[in-house]
């Protein structure tokens, strides 16, 4: 077997090409994984507001040693920070922010997206383990855009895009935009669009790869992120 | 004369009985009562039903009770967090239920509760699992589900600072559930770094008024 003739985009590198997508002065929320690390991509010339559901607004970066303060976490309990102009409130307007449609975007991981926009994120039905929904189906209906970053496939290979889902949804009909490891698509009326491929990366490659038709971005571009970790 | 201070985290839960309804504030370990948690496991009561974002830690406070078998239910979003074995032992011997509510909708339902309203429709669970067996309604062609008021007989609550009204501030995101479970509760009691004077609290600054709050303990190095 002759090894691929494409290397899969790191998660850092996934998490740089969504944070290119949010424009100066968005509100948005992270979901926990991958979604978290796009924070530290953001260009320096824009202003973006992190919502976390713990009722911080005006997410900062990772604290500096020594400068740790257990009582600033984000949504996956880490310690964290708050920006300059940034403030805190209690719970139920951390989520009325979000149900209530005044997150521009909230970039979530995913288990499985459908070519309909259909988010199933909150449990894989692993019996070994309580479920657990958190603030996942709050984003998946409140934030005005939902885009999704995940692997293109699961590690045995098997297309984590499909027709339909396998496992309960979160919410349907809901993604618009997907950044996996291989590709940037958009879930749109007509089906799936392909905008962004990595280098080496065909068509009819990322077709075997999905179970969805594909349609390729008459404008469709190289997906090069730079190898370089944030500052 | 107001004064809801007490003396000890014992004379803060007296009285919690069997059965109870009790609201658990925090996200994660941040803006915790566990002072108060321990005293609620040495004081007995039994048959909880907790109302948490999520599942305790380790083998104390919260994930304390439910290892000493005294929580019947969890109302939670996430229990998969942090070290959660106490919880994670109990669910999988089904000695408690686990009741899975969206996190925004644990919070909603318990304004609800504080705002004496009969619950409220939202498109949140829509089209999932979650919504089996609720009442649903489409309004402006989007389907909601109703969801009912969810009231704690009592609420265990954790500020930085109080007075003797009762009047609560807090540290950053430590405040994240207090000021809703305070309000929704029957009986709200507050562990707090300090207790200040009347008067010395910034009204500015106050994010819980003493009329939500029956009783405060000290608990900090300088209680």
């Amino acid at each position: 077997m002759t090894s691929p003739a494409y290397t899969r985009l790191s998660r850092d590198q996934m998490a740089w090409r969504a944070a290119q997508d949010l424009p100066d002065g968005c509100f948005v929320n992270l979901g926990i994984g991958i979604p978290t690390l796009a924070a530290s991509y953001v260009p320096g010339d824009r202003e973006v507001i992190f919502h976390s559901e713990n009722g911080v607004i005006g997410l900062g970066p990772k604290p500096k040693p020594g400068e740790e303060d257990p009582n600033i976490t984000d949504a996956g309990k880490n310690l964290s920070t708050l920006i300059t102009g940034g403030c805190y409130v209690h719970h139920a307007d951390a989520f009325l922010m979000i149900r209530g449609r005044h997150l521009d975007v909230s970039l979530l991981g995913a288990f499985e997206v459908s070519e309909t926009g259909d988010l199933a994120n909150w449990t894989t039905e692993d019996p070994a383990f309580p479920p657990g929904v958190g603030g996942a189906m709050d984003l998946a209906v409140g934030a005005r855009e939902i885009r999704v970053l995940m692997a293109h496939t699961h590690k045995s290979g098997s297309p984590r895009i499909l027709k339909r889902c396998s496992l309960p949804l979160t919410a349907p009909g809901v993604v618009k935009r997907i950044y996996t490891d291989l590709a940037v698509i958009d879930v749109t009326p007509k089906g799936l669009v392909v905008l962004e491929m990595i280098p080496g990366m065909t068509l009819e490659l990322l077709q075997t790869m999905t179970e969805p038709k594909l349609h390729l971005a008459d404008s469709w571009q190289a997906l090069a992120p730079p190898q370089a970790k944030a500052a | 004369m107001i004064d809801k201070r007490v003396k000890t985290v014992e004379d803060a839960v007296a009285g919690v009985r069997d059965g109870a309804t009790v609201l658990v504030a925090g996200f994660g370990i941040v803006g915790v009562a566990d002072h108060l948690l321990e005293a609620l496991h040495d004081q007995g009561a039994k048959e909880l039903t907790i109302v948490a974002n999520n599942s305790g830690n380790g083998d104390y406070g919260l994930a304390r009770l439910i290892n000493s078998g005294r929580v019947r239910k969890v109302i939670c979003s996430y229990p998969r967090s942090g070290d959660y074995s106490a919880f994670l032992n109990a669910y999988k011997a089904k000695s408690l239920e686990l009741e899975l509510v969206p996190q925004g909708t644990i919070s909603e339902r318990m304004r609800c509760a504080a705002a004496g309203l009969g619950g409220f429709f939202s498109p949140v669970s829509a089209h999932t699992k979650l919504a089996d067996g609720k009442e649903t309604r489409e309004i402006d062609g989007r389907l909601h589900v109703f969801e009912k008021p969810l009231r704690g007989d009592v609420a265990l609550l954790k500020a930085n600072k109080a007075d003797r009204w009762g009047n609560l501030t807090y540290l950053k995101s430590a405040r994240n559930f207090n000021p809703v479970m305070a309000m929704a509760a029957e009986l709200s009691i507050v562990e707090v770094d300090e207790i200040v004077e009347l008067g010395s609290l910034d009204p500015e600054a106050v994010a819980t008024p003493g009329v939500f709050v029956d009783r405060v303990v000290a608990v900090g190095a300088n209680a």
